[in-house]
């Protein structure tokens, strides 16, 4: 099962090898890892895309807990939220092709953010299942360059907090 | 208003460094100079509030620490210099991280403007201990110098105890500013849970109260938390029988008639199955090694677990825990027999009776010698070195090997930290500096190392320390030749294949001579009691040289991811 660890860090030099390192000497597996400072630049927030059983990931949480510059650890698939990556794919585009690559980016939300004459270079942003389609709708075309941010989350705010109970 | 009249004291990194040990209460240190360490020795030469203890090799330096913090249930310090110095301390911080005890490293590193060029004598000392300490630091500023020694020490002794790195460029060691120790740590990441939930405090005791075959397992959370008082206090009240982890020995007096003894792959027969066919089980301040529990999946597999532990890590990472407690031990037992106290609960004391007498029957198997033979038996010797020293209140350090298991299951602790041993890293060359570090601490006390003839090789250097301060630490090899460990595994499971475990040694007596300490030889049985009184009054560092029967072996044995009640008992015993 995968699963989606946001950790809130004290941003110290090392941090991340510190985490990375716990993943790499227990075995875990580290699926994407995304790291840069909260709105608090003391403070950092690493989101890493993990898989394995309940039992792996209560360790990795109980683990993560365990470092002192750790603040909390939420595992994002527990709770309500929303998680989002952004890939830029660059692909090639023959005369053929152009106009199917413009439809695909045009379902998937996806901008152009650079054309030459062989390529277009698409930017899109989307949770898990929108960007594995993405690609495997563009793999048949022809995908030169794909370069993908690693997942982040964020917890969802209960819409309806502000309406009384009736 | 600014009193421009008072000068305010400047103090180099290094000055500073000596008073934040003061004001932590730590009057030794182990350590070993070096290049960009020499200003706190230059620090050290004028100050002499501080005893530092020079050792011959570094390693030795952290186990001494650790042998020191292990018999005190302080802190023990070690400083040692960039590079190799601090790579030679790996191994001893890695023992003291896996067994838990509270020790702060401090690491010399070449300057912040030489970082990351592969200077002289440099290692990222941060990134290579890692995994192996509790927390590291790398100071940056001289500023941050009192904070970062303030955080280490309470880190390394509060929540489940361990080793702190913190590393100290040598320019932050002669920088100057106004010294100022804080009155307080903030770690807002780092909040250890003390006190256990009163609801699973709760029904911790229904279920101990109903169980009619119950076993308690006391780990070394119970000495690391002082707790053994009151594990003893519980242990009668719910008349439950206890046996001990290696790292547990002593935290339940070995001779009560409760007492089980050790658990584990040589561990007693009745310890073993007790464990095996109870139906609750109580660990307290364990992490359920493979070495203590052997095939997971048959370990107790029809009782209920309580467990308590600091470490919300070691609960359900092994074994699959029903009720977890996660606090200190001292708090939850107290917590538990004051609960018990107040509220009505009752004890079926014939149902236990019962659990009592089958225990009594398996104590009837017992283990048989392997080898009938003229030498000198190491049974024998430390079955009569524990005769001799019952009554002394001695401590005791071993090795790693046959002769420490031997010890483990020979002597009979009734007192906590008596007993220092490698359990979780198991680090041969342990034991001698680690009773170094325990006679520094303990200069009133007996101490002995237990030793086989491989394990003492690891460390012998620290003789010369130990004669230079007058440390009369006592040293019994237990010398079969072998690598007695591996040599058994060969015998049993590789068809008597002593792939390079048989190793010579020098000459034991007259190292020990060499070294300005006192060597003897003992080939008898009748030699052991007068040699062991004349190596106590010589009032000096001894090594005694037991040369005894090679092939013997430790029993009981329970093979590698066997389960826990197929244990062999000696020599005849079928291996599947």
């Amino acid at each position: 099962m995968n699963h989606i660890i946001s950790i809130l860090v004290k941003d110290d030099a090392g941090i991340l090898s510190r985490v990375s390192g716990l993943f790499s000497g227990r075995g875990y597996s580290i699926e994407s890892i995304t790291a840069a400072p909260t709105l608090d630049r003391d403070y950092a927030r690493l989101t890493i895309a993990t898989s394995g059983d309940e039992k792996v990931i209560e360790q990795i949480i109980k683990q993560l807990n365990r470092l002192i510059p750790v603040i909390k650890v939420v595992d994002l698939i527990t709770v309500e939220s929303i998680e989002r990556e952004l890939v830029l794919c660059k692909v090639n585009a023959k005369d053929e092709d152009r106009s199917e690559i413009l439809r695909i980016a045009e379902i998937f939300n996806a901008k152009i953010i650079d054309v030459s004459p062989k390529t277009y270079t698409l930017q899109a942003i989307g949770d898990e299942r929108q960007i594995r389609s993405l690609i495997e709708l563009l793999r048949p075309i022809g995908i030169k360059e794909l370069v993908r941010s690693g997942k982040v989350g964020i917890s969802r705010e209960n819409q309806f907090s502000n309406i009384k109970n009736l | 208003m600014i009193k421009t009249t008072d000068k305010i004291e400047l103090m180099n990194g290094a000055q500073i460094f000596l008073e934040c040990l003061k004001k932590e209460g730590i009057k030794e240190i182990f350590g070993y100079p070096g290049g960009v360490i020499i200003p706190i020795y230059e620090a050290l030469y004028h100050d002499k509030s501080i005893k530092h203890y020079l050792v011959r090799h570094e390693q030795a330096a952290i186990h001494a620490a650790e042998g020191f913090a292990r018999v005190t249930g302080k802190p023990g310090v070690a400083l040692v210099t960039s590079g190799p110095g601090a790579t030679n301390a790996i191994t001893g911080i890695a023992n003291a991280y896996y067994d838990g005890y509270p020790i702060v490293v401090f690491t010399g590193q070449v300057g912040l403007n030489q970082i990351g060029n592969d200077a002289f004598q440099e290692a990222d000392i941060v990134g290579i201990t890692r995994s192996c300490c509790k927390h590291n630091y790398l100071v940056k500023t001289v500023k941050d110098l009192p904070r970062v020694i303030k955080e280490a020490f309470h880190i390394a002794t509060t929540g489940k105890p361990g080793p702190v790195v913190v590393d100290l460029p040598k320019d932050i060691l002669t920088a100057r500013i106004a010294f100022e120790y804080p009155e307080t740590v903030k770690l807002p990441g780092y909040n250890p849970n003390y006190f256990g939930h009163p609801r699973q405090i709760s029904k911790a005791l229904e279920l101990l109260c109903e169980a009619e075959r119950p076993v308690i397992i006391a780990g070394g959370g119970v000495v690391a938390s002082d707790a053994c008082k009151e594990l003893t206090e519980l242990a009668e009240r719910l008349n439950i029988p206890v046996t001990n982890t290696l790292m547990g020995m002593g935290a339940y007096p070995a001779t009560h008639e409760k007492s089980l003894g050790m658990l584990g792959m040589h561990g007693n027969f009745w310890a073993n199955h007790a464990v095996c066919n109870c139906d609750v089980l109580f660990a307290i301040g364990t992490r359920f090694n493979d070495r203590i529990t052997g095939c997971l999946k048959r370990f107790a597999k029809d009782a209920q677990v309580i467990h308590i532990d600091i470490d919300p890590c070691s609960i359900s990472k092994n074994v699959s825990v029903d009720i977890p407690i996660v606090g200190d031990a001292k708090n939850v037992l107290t917590a538990m027999i004051e609960e018990f106290n107040n509220k009505n609960y009752e004890i079926n004391k014939d149902v236990k009776q019962a659990w009592f007498e089958q225990i009594d029957e398996w104590k009837k198997k017992r283990t048989l010698p392997s080898v009938q033979s003229e030498k000198l038996n190491p049974h024998t010797v430390i079955e009569k070195m524990y005769e001799f020293l019952k009554d002394k209140d001695a401590i005791i350090a071993t090795e790693v090997g046959q002769h420490q298991m031997w010890t483990a299951q020979t002597f009979k602790f009734t007192e906590p930290r008596r007993f220092i041993t490698s359990g979780g890293l198991g680090t041969m060359g342990f034991g001698f500096p680690a009773a170094m570090g325990a006679a520094v601490a303990k200069p009133e006390k007996l101490i002995f190392d237990i030793a086989g003839d491989g394990s003492i090789q690891m460390n012998i250097q620290e003789l010369a320390t130990c004669v230079q301060y007058n440390l009369p630490v006592i040293v019994a090899i237990i010398n079969n030749g072998y690598l007695g460990m591996v040599r058994q595994w060969q015998e049993k499971l590789f068809n008597k294949h002593y792939s390079e475990t048989k190793i010579s040694g020098p000459d034991f007596v007259k190292v020990a001579e060499a070294y300005g300490a006192a060597g003897f030889r003992v080939t008898k049985e009748e030699e052991i009691i007068p040699v062991l009184e004349q190596a106590i009054a010589c009032k000096k560092p001894v090594f005694i040289d037991f040369v005894v029967e090679e092939f013997e072996m430790v029993y009981p044995w329970v093979l590698a991811g066997n389960p826990l009640n197929k244990i062999l008992l000696s020599n005849d015993s079928p291996i599947n």
